[in-house]
């Protein structure tokens, strides 16, 4: 087997290939595009909140940085460690933040997240497509509880 | 003699026989828990279907029928480690059995004695002493590991001191397949003084024990991780050193006499068998236990170890593939844990799903050895007596199929 260098956009002919289908169903080609081009990647010099969270199961781990500016959010960045569904729903849910008011993202749900990453999920594999926004709404208690 | 690849004992186990995915059910996380024989099964359905009573209390016939299989449930565990009847403790998991060490012999430690552990254990054998010792004042300490994977017996020979009483090690790593010099640690150990626990939650499933030759104090185990059921730990030790401890947990049967002010205790093994017992459990462990001797511990030793041999060529050879382990199967057995670059490890487990394989990803409850080895996790593969070497062909196979649909390879 010849080894390749990770490519951004997998081949066509890989997407017609049968014997993928059922793992593609999770895997698919913007989840994995996250997963090694994560959007809003980083740590955020200025913050108005930064918040830790882990999942103790497997070892997933993200750390958030928000700026509020008027009440809303103005940037939103994260750094992390884990599997694709994780790390994808993180750069999804930093995206989807932008602009909101913090009353908004409380209203944020499973669901919300789950039609953001386009797939069906198992319990074990929600817990890494929720992590991100566990992460969020512990960091807007902090926030919160600071002001 | 027939190889137990020949035997095909697949066949022995009912749960075997399902589809996973639409495929042929491929088990690889014994490490985890193993699958059960029927014989397992139908002992345990058995017990309820047919003599269901307390044990100790009654004298009509159930109860002594419940009381006798127990006891020769006991009986059957030190016979088949080669300990006395009174040395043999049923606990709920071999987690129990270190939790009930840790409490009892750190019990009469003095402030700044220590404790010697290695780099390489469960949380099961370094949480309960950790924090044992922040309450109690002591020093724990670990014996670290050698770049390939194995125990440093030099640091060991450092570590192991005249203020060590307690020496506690894995038989073999849950993550790494290490098997641990166990008659070189417990010579150390009582060198200085100092009793050797052996955390056997993988060394009695996988290697023929007898722990007056592996020279240990205490050795603990775990039901579930050897063809028996769950809720059943096994805790060994040395008669005189289990008479001196003091009762870990207190109430019914643990005693011999009480009164509003004060109370005595049970005999061995029962002063360490407070409540009623899991009765069923330790007599679904006989029947693994049977089941195992029918094979014999050798004979499993021996598939394992080419198993072992057999994925870590294979694995070996696969282009981003890292094992995490002693790459060669001398000294090590059916635990093989390994890293796929670019591939976290639940995303290798959830693609080899797809396949219908069932592996482990992530910590394997050793958050610092990860840590020290500077990985989040690994995906590890382990064997027992029902495993092939087509299911080893099959995770190749399903691991390069992650490759694929994460972009690397072909």
């Amino acid at each position: 087997m010849r080894w390749l260098p990770p490519s951004r956009k997998r081949s066509a002919s890989l997407a017609m290939d049968s014997e993928l289908l059922e793992a593609e169903e999770i895997y698919r080609e913007h989840i994995l595009d996250l997963y090694k081009h994560p959007h809003n990647s980083g740590k955020l010099s200025s913050y108005s909140f930064r918040r830790r969270e882990l999942n103790p199961v497997c070892g997933d781990q993200i750390e958030l940085f928000v700026r509020m500016d008027d009440n809303k959010i103005a940037e939103a960045a994260f750094i992390g460690h884990g599997c694709a569904i994780s790390q994808a729903s993180a750069s999804l849910l930093t995206d989807f933040i932008k602009g909101k008011s913090v009353d908004e993202l409380k209203q944020i749900t499973r669901e919300n997240i789950l039609s953001m990453l386009g797939i069906a999920l198992g319990p074990v594999r929600m817990k890494c497509a929720l992590l991100a926004l566990k992460t969020l709404l512990k960091g807007i208690e902090d926030y919160e509880a600071g002001n | 003699m027939m190889t137990l690849q020949q035997l095909n004992l697949r066949r022995d186990f009912p749960l075997l026989q399902q589809q996973s995915n639409g495929k042929p059910l491929i088990y690889l996380d014994s490490a985890s828990t193993t699958q059960k024989p029927a014989s397992v099964i139908q002992a345990m359905s058995n017990y309820y279907l047919t003599m269901n009573a307390n044990i100790h209390r009654g004298v009509y016939r159930l109860s002594q029928d419940a009381t006798a299989a127990y006891e020769e449930a006991h009986r059957n565990v030190a016979g088949f480690i080669n300990a006395g009847f009174e040395e043999v403790i049923f606990t709920k998991s071999a987690t129990e059995s270190l939790n009930l060490l840790a409490y009892t012999l750190t019990k009469g430690m003095l402030q700044g004695e220590e404790i010697v552990l290695t780099q390489m254990e469960h949380h099961s054998n370094l949480v309960p002493w950790q924090q044992l010792a922040k309450e109690r004042g002591l020093v724990v300490k670990y014996i670290r590991l050698t770049p390939d994977f194995r125990l440093d017996m030099q640091h060991a020979k450092e570590m192991i001191t005249k203020r060590t009483k307690v020496v506690s090690v894995c038989h073999m790593s849950n993550v790494l397949g290490t098997i641990n010099p166990i008659t070189e640690l417990a010579s150390l150990a009582h060198a200085q003084g100092a009793v050797l626990v052996v955390d056997g939650a993988q060394g009695m499933p996988h290697l023929p024990v007898d722990v007056k030759a592996l020279g240990c104090d205490f050795y603990a185990a775990s039901g579930h991780k050897m063809l028996g059921p769950t809720g059943i730990g096994i805790l060994y030790g040395k008669k005189a050193l289990l008479e001196k401890l003091p009762p870990f947990l207190y109430g019914g049967d643990m005693i011999r006499e009480v009164s509003y002010a004060d109370s005595t205790f049970n005999d061995l093994p029962w002063k360490f068998e407070a409540g009623t017992p899991n009765i069923a459990e330790a007599i679904g462990l006989a029947a693994a236990i049977d089941y195992l001797r029918s094979i014999g511990m050798e004979q499993v030793q021996q598939h394992e170890m080419m198993l072992t041999e057999y994925a870590l060529a294979k694995l070996g050879e696969m282009p981003g593939v890292r094992i995490i382990g002693p790459a060669t199967a001398e000294q090590r057995s059916g635990v093989i844990s390994f890293a796929v670059d670019g591939i976290h490890t639940h995303d290798v487990a959830t693609v080899l799903d797809s396949e219908g394989i069932a592996v482990r990803g992530g910590h394997h409850c050793a958050m610092p050895l990860m840590e020290l080895l500077g990985l989040a996790g690994t995906t590890r593969a382990s064997f027992s007596v029902y495993n092939t070497q087509e299911e080893v062909d099959a995770l190749v196979a399903a691991i390069q199929k992650a490759q694929r649909i994460f972009g690397y390879g072909q």
